[in-house]
């Protein structure tokens, strides 16, 4: 009996607590994303952000792009060639990067660079009291640390994925064309004739959505992390972690309200 | 009646079961050094944060200039709170910022000043702590212990605060070095006239700077009186805890 009471109480302080947890996200969500509209305004911070985010995860998001597009590109044929479908390589490379490979790998490479530095370094400030020092010079910590990100993420990020459609398509055109004895002009007309706009624009809100991910998790983790160099790394981890999660999780959502009819 | 600058009354605050505040009552008189006294992890800073409104007290009142910030206007209390200087233990000065910025800080985010001025302002007031132009442009990073503690002076007297907080002013410097921060605290203090509240484990910093001394123990005030009388003071205590003495009322953990 006692054993079976011991397992409702930890399930109920695992409720509890994933409750709790929840709610101080959604709280830090809403305030985040109030602060980005209330002044005062930091546009340095904003684009030093932006610079960490996007610029910096410039090499890593072209290199993923690239290779993914060329190894879509061999695998579709490989599996294709067996039914004589060798002839849809360019619309399946456009179509899985413009709609799902380029905003889920550009999301979850930015993540794991940028969403794992800012957990970092709001840890580190928060265990070393540089943002309650904040709160001492007039200057609120959402406004001045946490919403510059979130913005800058939630711009940066479909930047990025423009990048990553463009380098993917031509990831797939090289292997083509080199390799697979595709026609240049043959196999950019069948890249263009089947993608759409709203294929595009479905991929940059997607990656809209996962900029704001990566930077709310990335600071919420990092803003309430404790205990020294430990809590700074199990933060970051965890920013890391959940905001690949959620990613993933929300991929399928946006793809079922975006995709099906 | 006295001037009170900062009255303190029935404030509690505990963190999970551990009762960390347990009904402080304490009054700080306008132009009066403060320094509260008291071992490790009994609540100095929790103390400190919760004046400052860093951390929320569970019960109590903290006035400043007769109005409780806990149950004023957000507004109201935070231009209160805005007269407040802080020097941090570690400094807590910004990394990503140079060291002039991190002195203007309060400046700028204040909109006091243009950028130019900020950084002129800033050099003023590193002088005033000893550190000469050439430091404006480092990093924190670039700082020893010493000069990491005088600009975070430099920033907690940058914007003229009447009200000046240090927690633990002296901690990881050598006795030197303590003692010259220590005379420089005292100096900008009495420059800008300002109320302060220090809290240390360092008797001779906490003679040096302290009018007035309080002792926290146990989650309460338990000993009040002049900071010059707390190496005599025959409360046991205080006696045990200037003295350091393994032996007294006081039990640490490891002793139980």
């Amino acid at each position: 009996m006692k054993a079976f009471l011991d397992a409702v109480a930890w399930l109920g302080a695992a409720v509890l607590g994933l409750v709790e947890y929840l709610g101080e996200l959604g709280i830090f969500a809403v305030s985040g994303v109030l602060a980005i509209f209330r002044p005062p305004y930091y546009p340095r911070q904003i684009g030093r952000a932006f610079m960490e985010i996007g610029y910096f995860s410039l090499p890593v998001v072209a290199l993923t792009a690239l290779f993914t597009g060329m190894v879509l590109a061999l695998q579709s044929y490989t599996g294709f060639s067996r039914f004589g479908a060798e002839g849809a390589i360019a619309s399946v490379v456009v179509l899985s990067v413009a709609r799902e490979l380029g905003p889920v790998l550009a999301g979850l490479m930015v993540s794991g660079r940028a969403g794992a530095a800012m957990a970092a370094e709001l840890g580190t400030m928060r265990v070393t009291d540089q943002i309650d020092a904040l709160s001492t010079l007039s200057t609120d910590p959402m406004k001045y640390l946490v919403a510059p990100r979130l913005l800058a993420a939630t711009i940066a990020l479909p930047l990025l994925v423009v990048l990553a459609d463009i380098l993917g398509v031509m990831g797939g055109y090289l292997v083509a064309t080199q390799k697979l004895g595709f026609s240049s002009g043959g196999y950019l007309t069948s890249t263009f004739t089947n993608l759409e706009t709203q294929d595009v624009i479905s991929g940059l809100i997607k990656a809209a959505v996962f900029g704001f991910i990566i930077a709310l998790m990335g600071c919420f983790n990092g803003y309430r992390s404790r205990g020294g160099a430990q809590g700074v790394g199990s933060a970051t981890t965890s920013a890391v972690v959940s905001a690949s999660i959620l990613i993933l999780a929300l991929d399928y959502v946006l793809t079922q309200v975006l995709f099906v009819k | 009646m006295s001037d009170v600058k900062i009255r303190i009354r029935g404030l509690k605050k505990h963190f999970g079961s551990k009762k960390v505040l347990d009904g402080i009552d304490l009054d700080i008189e306008t132009g009066t050094g403060m320094v509260v006294i008291g071992g490790s992890g009994t609540g100095k800073s929790v103390l400190l944060k919760s004046i400052l409104g860093l951390v929320t007290p569970d019960e109590g009142s903290i006035e400043i200039d007769g109005v409780d910030v806990l149950k004023a206007h957000p507004r109201e209390a935070r231009s209160l709170r805005q007269q407040i200087g802080m020097l941090f233990q570690n400094g807590a000065l910004f990394d990503s910022l140079p060291v002039w910025e991190n002195v203007a800080f309060g400046l700028l985010a204040q909109n006091k000043v243009s950028r130019a001025k900020a950084r002129d302002v800033a050099v003023e007031v590193l002088a005033q702590v000893g550190l000469g132009a050439d430091v404006a442009r480092l990093s924190p990073s670039e700082l020893s212990g010493g000069m990491q503690k005088r600009v975070g002076l430099a920033r907690a007297i940058a914007a003229r605060p009447v009200i000046m907080f240090f927690d633990e002013p002296t901690t990881g410097l050598d006795p030197i070095m303590g003692a010259v921060i220590d005379e420089l605290i005292v100096d900008c203090v009495k420059k800008l006239g300002s109320t302060s509240i220090a809290i240390t484990h360092d008797m001779a910093s906490a003679q040096r700077i302290g009018d007035k001394a309080a002792m926290l123990y146990q989650g309460r005030i338990t000993w009040t009186g002049p900071a010059s009388a707390l190496l005599t003071s025959t409360d046991p205590v205080v006696d045990q805890f200037t003295h350091g003495r393994a032996h007294g009322p006081i039990q640490m953990a490891l002793r139980k």
